[in-house]
Parts: structure tokens; sequence; C-alpha cells
């Protein structure tokens, strides 16, 4: 697998992460690095293999439908990093 | 050149459970901004989803209601992308193994009968609301609607015109109604519907390519907004351009689509399954017990009043418009109400209150039984059908006894035949001249003397035998 | 009474019987803890105060306390939400959090009665082996300070071997727990996944993260287990570990019981003082009457790369939600809502923990999925299945918990690979959901301590506890202890001695 500046451009662009030209060189080659180690998996044939995203047969968990009390306002909001009693607050995100 | 335009529909529809779909917050519309909230919905570290049972009862029933095959084995995922309403920046959701898939749903049209068929039926978590404040340039999350559980039904392309979608989308939403497992409320955001359209020549087979349209929030803005794409399509290719495969935002109030922005289009939602949710595993019987659960649909009971009841198609379709409307006339008829006048009275004096009131079926305070008592005061002849409505109109808000009001407003139809006849007796002959004019071949006049007698009579009487007698007396 | 000296258990019992009082049992924690912490920075966050008023509230039920860890001091690591109470992951980007809701188990730790501490140090957001990644600093190992801890509970098990507390609660999601126990000469244990809730632990990688005990002894891992085990509602992937009681179960008798050595897990790459004294521990169990058998596990090979995957896959979903918006830190500057994002993201995660999420996204998106997650996750079945084989033959495995002991401040983060690789006992216990326990086995020239890892079966904590506290009634390893003040030097000397069968 070859990874290049390009790709490591869009997998940060939907990581919202920005890299500068230096830092990005470095990670490209450690990614790159890490990337073909892990390509030894490609030598395991798993042709028949189902993949396990669940390690236990737990299955079915399930919650009543009743109403608990929604938390106080302001302690859900006491830690926004810009204060308003009622909403969280973001650049303008509207169309 | 003549051109087809194939449509698909994705329609969100939120359910109506009490609770979200992975926390016990409340689902109720409205509320002060973030007040419907916990930890869990919006998104703070360390929270866990646990899945609402009735959202997968909710979920199947609807699935079964669509003829889908049921997904026995069924998981969530996870669709990341960043945007301020998702506050975990991933919505739960099903991609690899929805909980239905492969239904159909026939509707009819102006031009016929036609079988759309459903892609996959899939439980999801809605996004919360944001605004934006121009007083202090920024955007107010509201996590109030997160959590919200919702179902996508995604239909295969297979629509060529508006009304089909009109006709689906009236079908599906009759049909999610009588299960009682949604609203449908277009205005308030419970039934929401993205348009996939795309436009090709007349007998081609291939696809062109499609743009997605959001933001359509009535059956109105459908239609136009479907009107409007393709035209604006069909004239892009015409002019020898491309149609780029994009979302576009339907603009209600300059009534065209336009692109949204290219940065919001660029999507990779890296799904991938949903680690803190196990699956869901369906047993045969529990399908079973649903199935057996599963209502009587609004076809199903058309049918059924016309063929039992002998009413007319039209009075069944009028009458399962709403599933509560059906329900108060099947009880109605249970309690031994004729049909067909059941059916009368929710046409005419039910409907009517409802719409002068401006309210809901479902709102409506009066019951059956009470509707019953006093249809069946008019059938035994203590009440003539004029005071029922006075009645009727004077009980439909609190649904009060009729027996009591009709004792304490002295309403009683006069049944004594004896004293009918006196009044009559009196009544023609202090109107000598009108007897004379009936006498001498004018019908009205009969009618002023049924009037008057009635008058006297404060209008208890019944008016057939007022008639008969007083015809009897005119003939003598 | 030297408090110190006791185990958590040994404390509350003196504690129930009145010989110790709770403030004092606390306040001793606390003097520690200014004498030894600007040299450790095992915490973020110390809360002396609230602990001290918290021992006074809880004297007066010390004498029906229904728990045997009632009033012991002891504290938490970073990653596990506190109501009220600073929690970070060692992040820039958290700022001063204080989450509105306390993870489950630290509402079980509350019924118990234990005396918080305060907050652990760790890598930032679990990710690393050393508790280098930290925005407050890297910890250090109190058996050497110039050595790292382990990690990511680095902060957890450098204040239970410095004494600083009498135990501590850590995750694992690759050996966070067990990597820092062995490093630091303490018992730790990663629990069946499922068994304790993870509701309020912030996720690094949901399917193999774990909450789990750090102790001076099996017994009291026991104790704690106990405490914190159990379906949590809150927690869809939790279950009943179905074990019952762990400290009642503790006979130390091992009789008949087959242990497994995974040849495997003996080749390149081990030191070999490590090697010896990990063997060891199979030598002390076979006296007491356990078996001990060798049996393949030939999927070593695959295990970190699997692991790496799906852990970065997973964290780089998980740590989406750190954004600047709800919680936590802002950038100061910034154009819009992308750039918002990105700035903040960008400015408030450390270099380790970009390079995960960058891994993880890659390993998700569109046209490599199939070939990284979904392949990790076939992988996790072969492993799984390795060790469901493996658990036909016996009943625990004996392997070492990493490849060499404590390393040098400094000397892994230059090399990423190396550092994942020396993870490679312990994150296949993770992707199969296994429980595994490391303890103290011996110590290397250096005079740094050796962990030997076993591993049980799902639900095997009993066996894995037992075993260990078998092996803990015949030696003296856990109840070595690093100097006060640390000086190699005058620690080499009495170091000769350990190991010795006490």
């Amino acid at each position: 697998m070859n990874i290049n500046t390009e790709m490591v451009d869009y997998i940060a662009e939907l990581s919202r992460l920005e890299l500068q030209t230096g830092e990005k060189q470095a990670m490209t080659a450690q990614l790159e690095q890490i990337i073909a180690y892990m390509d030894v998996l490609s030598k395991l044939d798993t042709k028949d293999v189902e993949p396990m995203s669940h390690v236990f047969p737990v299955k079915n968990v399930l919650r009543e439908d009743e109403v608990e009390p929604s938390q106080d306002r302001a302690e859900l909001l006491a830690g926004a990093p810009v204060p308003n009693g009622e909403a969280f607050l973001v650049p303008k995100a509207v169309d | 050149m003549t051109w087809e335009t194939v449509i698909g529909l994705e329609t969100h529809v939120e359910l109506s459970t009490r609770t979200k779909i992975f926390c016990s917050c409340t689902t109720q519309f409205g509320g002060g901004p973030n007040t419907h909230c916990c930890p869990v919905c919006t998104g703070m570290p360390g929270t866990l989803p646990v899945l609402n049972k009735k959202v997968l009862e909710f979920a199947v029933k609807a699935g079964l209601a669509l003829n889908c095959e049921i997904t026995r084995y069924s998981k969530f995922d996870r669709k990341n992308y960043f945007y301020p309403d998702l506050p975990k920046a991933y919505q739960i959701s099903q991609l690899y193994l929805p909980i239905a898939r492969n239904g159909a749903v026939p509707i009819h049209t102006a031009a016929g009968e036609k079988t759309i068929r459903i892609h996959e039926l899939h439980m999801e978590e809605d996004a919360g609301k944001l605004v934006h404040d121009p007083w202090i340039d920024q955007t107010r999350a509201d996590y109030n609607r997160c959590g919200v559980p919702l179902i996508e039904i995604v239909t295969e392309p297979d629509f060529r015109t508006a009304g089909e979608v009109i006709a689906y989308l009236e079908k599906l939403k009759e049909t999610l109604m009588y299960l009682g497992v949604s609203d449908c409320k277009m205005q308030e955001g419970s039934l929401r519907c993205d348009v996939n359209l795309s436009v090709r020549p007349m007998g081609t087979g291939e696809l062109g390519t499609r743009t997605e349209m959001k933001n359509l929030n009535s059956f109105k803005a459908i239609a136009r907004a479907i009107s409007y794409e393709a035209k604006r399509q069909i004239e892009l290719i015409e002019e020898g351009k491309r149609v780029v495969q994009e979302t576009r935002r339907w603009d209600e109030n300059k009534d065209a689509t336009y692109a949204m922005r290219s940065k919001e289009n660029a999507q990779d939602y890296r799904y991938f399954p949903e680690p803190d949710l196990p699956p869901i595993e369906l047993s045969e019987q529990y399908l079973e017990d649903l199935r057996a659960a599963q209502p009587e649909l609004a076809e199903a009971k058309r049918a059924r009043y016309q063929a039992d009841y002998g009413l007319p198609e039209y009075d069944s379709q009028m009458i399962t418009s709403d599933s509560m409307l059906a329900r108060f006339f099947e009880d109605l008829v249970a309690l031994g109400t004729p049909p067909k006048q059941g059916a009368n009275w929710i046409m005419g004096e039910v409907l009517g209150a409802l719409s002068a009131r401006a309210i809901e079926p479902r709102a409506m305070k009066l019951t059956a039984p009470t509707l019953a008592r006093l249809i069946s005061l008019v059938g035994e002849g203590r009440l003539n059908r004029n005071t029922a409505v006075k009645v009727f109109e004077a009980i439909f808000d609190t649904d009060a006894d009729v027996d009591t009001y009709v004792k304490e407003h002295s309403l009683e139809q006069v049944n004594d035949d004896g004293l009918v006849r006196a009044v009559c007796a009196k009544v023609l002959e202090a109107n000598l001249q009108s007897v004379a004019d009936y006498k001498g071949g004018r019908e009205k006049a009969f009618g002023f003397l049924v009037g008057q007698v009635m008058r006297e009579l404060k209008g208890k009487a019944n008016p057939q035998s007022v008639n008969a007698i007083l015809k009897e007396l005119l003939t003598q | 009474m030297v408090l110190r000296e006791l185990t958590a258990l040994e404390l509350g019992a003196a504690i129930k019987k009145g010989e110790v009082s709770v403030k004092e049992a606390a306040q001793a924690a606390l003097d520690s803890l200014s004498a030894q912490d600007k040299a450790l920075n095992a915490f973020i966050t110390v809360t002396g105060e609230q602990a001290l008023d918290r021992a006074e509230k809880l004297q007066d039920g010390a004498k029906d306390a229904q728990s045997p860890l009632y009033g012991v001091p002891m504290a938490i690591k970073d990653n596990i939400c506190t109501r009220g109470v600073k929690t970070s992951c060692a992040s820039k980007i958290l700022g001063d959090f204080a989450p509105p809701y306390d993870a489950t188990v630290a509402g079980k730790l509350a019924n118990a009665g234990a005396v918080s501490l305060g907050k652990l140090n760790m890598d930032e957001f679990a990710m690393g082996s050393t508790s280098e990644t930290s925005f407050y600093g890297p910890v250090k190992n109190p058996w050497a300070l110039d050595r790292v801890p382990g990690g990511s509970s680095g902060g957890a098990a450098a204040a239970v071997a410095a004494g600083i507390g009498w135990y501590a609660i850590g995750s694992d999601t690759g050996g966070s727990i067990r990597q820092p126990a062995s490093y630091c000469g303490v018992t730790g244990m990663k629990p069946t996944y499922g068994t304790v809730s993870r509701y309020g632990l912030i996720a690094y990688a949901s399917s193999l993260d774990q909450i789990g005990p750090l102790g001076r002894d099996a017994a009291d891992c026991a104790a704690i287990l106990d405490v914190l085990q159990g379906r949590d509602p809150k927690d869809g992937t939790s279950l009943d570990g179905q074990y019952g009681t762990l400290l009642n179960g503790l006979t130390g008798d091992v009789r008949g019981l087959k242990i497994g050595l995974p040849v495997d897990c003996y080749g390149d790459g081990l030191d070999e003082e490590v090697k010896a004294a990990v063997l060891a521990v199979a030598d002390v169990l076979k006296a007491r009457g356990a078996e001990v058998v060798e049996l393949p596990f030939p999927v070593m090979e695959y295990v970190v790369p699997a692991y790496y995957i799906i852990a970065a896959a997973e964290a780089s979903s998980n740590l989406s939600r750190f954004d600047g918006v709800k919680y936590g830190w802002r950038a100061q500057e910034y154009e819009g809502l992308h750039d918002l994002y990105c700035k903040t993201r960008t400015q408030g995660f450390g270099s380790e923990v970009k390079q995960r999420i960058l891994l993880g996204t890659f390993a998700l998106s569109s046209g490599y999925y199939d070939a990284y997650y979904r392949k990790a996750l076939q992988v996790k079945a072969v492993i799984k299945d390795a060790f469901d084989k493996a658990f036909q033959q016996c009943g625990l495995l004996l392997t070492p918990v990493a490849p060499t002991t404590a390393p040098k401040l400094g000397e892994s983060l230059c090399d990423p690979l190396q550092m994942y690789l020396s993870d490679v006992y312990t994150v296949p216990v993770n992707l199969a959901g296994l429980p595994g326990l490391s303890m103290p086995c011996g110590f290397d020239s250096k005079g740094l301590p050796i962990g030997a890892q076993l591993i049980g079966p799902h639900f095997g904590e009993g066996t894995l506890l037992n075993a260990a506290h078998g092996f803990q009634s015949d030696t003296g390893y856990h109840k070595r202890r690093p100097g006060e003040n640390v000086r190699r030097d005058a620690h080499r000397a009495s170091l000769q001695k350990g190991g010795e069968p006490a």
C-alpha cells in the first residue's frame, strides 16, 4: 500500500485535522511504515471467516420505553466553551 | 425528444415512542432548547446508547405492513460526519443489515394501479436542530430532537410522476398512522422526504445522473420541487450540459432548488458496525406475535365496511381517512348503531364539529358510547333528529351523559298521540286561512302548519306523527 | 501499624475494627502523595479536601460496613467520568471538562465506601504504552525515575506502587492495565469484556476497552472486582460475570489446573531475564499441584496489526465528538465552522492521538474498509478461535506481559512501530474479550519489576485470581516496594534478595 501526501490530505480532511508541511511528510512516512506492517494481515486466508464485530453472543439488549427526567440544562451546558444559557453556540452553520 | 422522470424516495419518519431511541429522555415536540436532553443524547464523553424496545417493535411493524422481509439478524452501524447538529459526530444508523428489506407498496393513481418497491427500511437517530441567531451571528444548537427515533424508508426508483409520489406518501402516511407508529406530521417534521430524481429519454433502460433534494416539508413542496427539478435537468441536457450528482435544497420561497455547498457534498461516511450496541436477533415467535397483533389497515377496512355493512365506497373512504375515526365508527357499530346511521353521523355532525373546532379526531372528547346512545334515542323515537343534533352540539366538547342532558333540558320527544292530536286541532282552528290555502292546493301551507305544531310542542314532537295527524285532520 | 505496608483489604479490616480511622488513612495517603507526586506526576487532579470531607462522613458507617474496602483511599484514571470533578483524558482538548454525570463504576465505588484522592495521569486518550503522551507531562516509574511506568494507566500503576492510595481503577484497551502493572510491580487485571460497565469510560476503542483494578495483590484485585462487576442497564454490552464473589473463592488451590505455555509467546524479541522469571511462575504453580503443558498459538504475528487497525478505527470515530462545541477546549482563532473544527482538533490533540485518528480514518475510508477494517475483524475471529482451541487444552495461559522491563523515558516514542510491537502479549486478550491478569514475578538485573500474565477463558476471573493468589502465597515479589526516594544504587543491594519465596 502506497501512502502519499494526497492520501494523507484526504484522510486529514475527513478527520478535521490540519498538518503543517513538515508534519505532513513525517506523518506520511510513519503511516506508510505502519500500514505496510499492517499488510501482514493479507497473508492470512480469511475467505470463509465471518468478520467479528462483537466478541460475545450477547444480543437483543433493550430498554423499556419509559421516560426518565432529563438533565438540568445548566449542568449540560456548563462545560461549553462559549457560555450561553440555552444552547451550544457555533459559527454560522445554516445554509 | 420526450423525457421520462425517474424518482426514488427516502422518507424519514419519526416514531411516536415516549422516549428517544438510545436514552430515556422524552420525545415530546417543543420544550425550551436543550431541556429534553441528557449526557447520552448530547454526546457527552463516556456515554453509551441502549436501544428502546418500542423502536424495534415499531420498525418491525412498519416493515411488516409495507410487505418487507424482516431481517432476522440485524445490526447498527455508525455513519461518521462532522456537523454541529450531530453531537457525537456520528449518527447511529443501519447500513449493512437494516431491519427490513424488499417491500412493496401498492398505490392507486388516476392512471391506475402500481406497485412501488421498498428497497429497505432501517432504524436511526434524528439529529438536533440548528437555528441561526443573526443578532449574535452565531448558530444555536438545540439537541431536544437529537436521538428521537426515526425509520428511514428507501424506495427503488419506481416513480415516474409527482402524482405517484404523492399517492405513495399518502398511502405510507395512512399505513403508519393506522399502525400507531408515527403521527406523520409534516409540519412538525415527523415525516420528511428526500427526493432522488433523474431524467432519461423515454424508452431507455439506463438511469440518468440523479440529484437529491432535501428540505421538502409538504406534499405541495414535493410536487413543485419534482416538476422544477425535472425541468431543470431536461434543460441542462438539451443545452448539451451535464447533470451533476449533488444534493440540492428546495427553497419554498423562491420556488427553486439550488446546490448545497460542495464541501457538504464530498462525503465518505466511513460506516462501520456500532460496537456499543449488540446485534438484534428476532425469533419467529416475536415476528409471529407482531404479525398477529398487526391492526387492520385502511384498505382492508374499506373493503370490509362495504361488504359487511353495505356502506357506499364514499362513506368507507371518508371514515377510514383517519384511524381514530375508523375506530370510532367500529365502536359505534359494536354498540348496536346501524352502520349507515353511524356513518352519517360521523360524516355529518362529527366531521363538521371537528372542522369547526379545527381539531384532530384523536383530540376529540366525545366517545362512541355517548354518540351511540344519542343515535339510539332517535331510533327509539324518544328524540327527534333536530333535537338530537342540538344535543350533539351541546355535549360534543364535554362527552356529557346524553340521558341526563335530555332529562335536564326536558327534550324528550312527545309521543302522546292524544296530546299531539289536540295541539294539531288547536293549530288548525287558529289558522283557518292556511287550512283554506292548503285545501286550495298550496302545499307550502302544510309546512307552515307543521311548524306551528312543532312550536307549540317546543320541537319535541315526532315530525312524522305530526305530519300524519295533520293530514288526517285536514282530509276530514 | 505502618499503614502503607498494608494491603487494601488489611486496611479495610483495620478501619472496620476501629484501629485506624478513615480520615487517618486518607491523610496518610495525601501525605504520601505530597511527598512523592512532584517527582512521579501520577496525578492530574488531586481532590484532597473532598477526600478528607468524605472520610469524615464515612467514619460513622465504618463499624457496620458491608464492603471490605470501606474507607480505603484510592484513585481513578482520568478517562473515567466523575461528576463535577475534572476528567481530562490527559488531553488539552478536554480542557477543564467536569462531567455532568458519574461513570457507573464511580457510583459503585462510592457505594462501597471508597475515598477518592483524585484523578490519575495517563497517556492521552489512553493511546500509548508509556504514559508519556499526556498533555500534563509524563509519569515516572517509582522504581526508577528515569524510566516510564508503562501505559496507558501509568499514573494508576505508579500511584499504587508508590503507596499513594491502596488501589486504583484503570482501563485496558490493549494492555493498559496489565503492562504498567508489570512495569511498576503491582497486580492488575483486565476483566472479561462486558463484565464491568463502560458507562462513563471515555472511549478509546469501544469493542476492546475494559475497566479494571490495579492493586497490591490478587486478593485486593478480587475485592475491587467484586465491587466493579455486574451488568449495567446503561451499557448494552455489559453482562453479568457469572462468577459470583471472587474474594470468597480465593483458596490458592491450583491442584489439577492445567497451565498452558503458548510456545509462540516465548520466541524472538523476548528479554531473557523476563522469560526466565515468567517461566519460573510455572514452576511455583507446578509445586502447588498444577500441571504445565506447552501448546501452539500460531497467530501471534497477526495480533498487533489487527489490534491497531480496530483500535484506531474505533478511536477515529469515538474521538470525533471532540470538536470545541459542547465541552472542553476551543481554539482561540478560527474562521467559520470548518476551521473551528480543524483548529481545535489540530491544536487540541497530541501527535500520537492524531496519528491514530488518521490511521483509523484510513482503515475505514471508502476503498480501504474491506482490506483493512473488515480484514482485521476477520483476523479477530481467527484469534478468538485460537484461544478457544487453547482453552480446550488448559485452564489458563501463562505468558509475559511485555517483552522487556520498563524502558527509559523518551526511548519508545521515537519508534511507534516498536512501541506497538511491545504490546504483542497483551493485545490478543482484548481482541478475544478475555480476562487477563498481570502480577509481579521477579526483578531484572537493573532492579526493575517483571510481570507475568495469566490469561483465562471468558469469565475465568476466578481461576486467574486464584492462581495468582496461590503464587503470591508462595512468593514475595508483590510485597516489594520502591523506596520513598528512589535511588537506584541504594535499591540494588536490597533487590538482590528479591524473588525468593517468602
